[in-house]
């Protein structure tokens, strides 16, 4: 088991490689880029692109992004909030399941 | 293809979040029978995995990129509906503290990404590999094939529900008023990047996995289905 999670260090160390990559996604640009692919950004598109502000946008630390090495620790820093997130939310569905487990054992 | 907010009509943005909720009740449902605590930790690891390989940007040549999901692995492990969860959860703390994928739109992207991947690349993967030996090379491959075909399958759907927009929502004049591309460009374009490169990659994380597990864990390969006990 320690060895996944060692594993799973390792890929999060290495994630800055997927930021070397300059272009989006296909369909996931953002209103600008569509703007300058299209000439105009679609009405539907203005109206609802901005209605979430993520915490840390595209996987960018706010003043860490002067050069890559920065921009690499940023992203880092992201996959580890995540996992520490990720185990969060397991930890509570364990909780809660062993909870109802204890609780079938006093019936 | 995480879509963002504002490419797809909050009435596709409904339909698909409908879809998903009974989707996802069944997967709870199913988890809290057949999940032992002993795999909670494994779901953690496998939707951290999924996370982290989605940071793996790779370049497409026609100037965009594309990543593996790792939804087949997870799916070929802990089973479809573990997998589903997995991802989901993966994709939601995308959406909700990195921007990455909409809100609006993450019943779609659940449904492309946790849904489809999974269930296309485990019965796919059921499907061939049949009843062989857990070692043996039919099942490697049947994990390979699986990976390949189903991210395939869901950027198709990614670029169907992406190209239907200016098909469906357009102004009088002919506007559109989300995505732009109509399905003779969306379909192509993005089958183009996960035929040549995303699938490949999905497939290569796959089988290095399963071969790994084949060589020195292979119980692992044996968690799901949970065998019934008479």
């Amino acid at each position: 088991m320690k060895k996944y999670w060692q594993v799973l260090i390792a890929l999060i160390i290495f994630a800055p490689l997927g930021l070397i990559t300059q272009g989006n996604a296909y369909g996931e640009w953002s209103g600008g880029e569509l703007k300058s692919k299209i000439g105009f950004i679609p009405e539907g598109m203005a109206r609802f692109s901005d209605k979430w502000k993520a915490l840390l946008p595209h996987y960018s630390l706010p003043g860490w992004n002067s050069n890559f090495i920065n921009s690499s620790l940023g992203y880092i820093f992201c996959a580890i909030v995540a996992l520490v997130i990720i185990l969060t939310i397991t930890s509570v569905i364990s909780f809660l399941s062993k909870r109802k487990n204890t609780n079938q054992d006093i019936i | 293809m995480h879509i963002p907010d504002g490419y797809l009509s909050p009435q596709t943005c409904a339909i698909m979040g409908a879809i998903m909720v009974p989707v996802i009740g069944t997967a709870a449902s199913k988890l809290k029978k057949t999940l032992k605590d002993k795999q909670v930790p494994l779901l953690a690891i496998g939707a951290a995995f999924s996370f982290t390989i989605m940071m793996y940007n790779v370049p497409i040549p026609d100037g965009t990129s594309a990543h593996a999901v790792g939804a087949t692995i997870l799916a070929i492990i802990l089973g479809p509906w573990a997998a589903m969860v997995g991802v989901s959860i993966a994709l939601i703390i995308q959406a909700l503290f990195f921007g990455d994928g909409g809100i609006l739109t993450l019943g779609a992207n659940m449904f492309n990404m946790a849904f489809v991947i999974p269930f296309v690349s485990y019965y796919l993967y059921k499907l061939i590999a049949g009843n062989s030996e857990i070692s043996s090379r039919r099942r490697f491959v049947g994990s390979i094939i699986a990976g390949y075909v189903a991210i395939n399958i869901s950027a198709l759907c990614v670029g169907i529900e992406l190209g239907l927009q200016p098909l469906l929502f357009h102004k009088l004049d002919g506007t559109p008023m989300y995505a732009p591309y109509n399905l003779i460009q969306t379909v192509p374009a993005i089958m183009f990047a996960h035929v040549i490169l995303a699938g490949p990659l999905e497939a290569a994380v796959t089988g290095f996995v399963v071969k790994y597990m084949q060589k020195s864990n292979p119980a692992m390969l044996r968690i799901y289905p949970p065998k019934i006990r008479s």
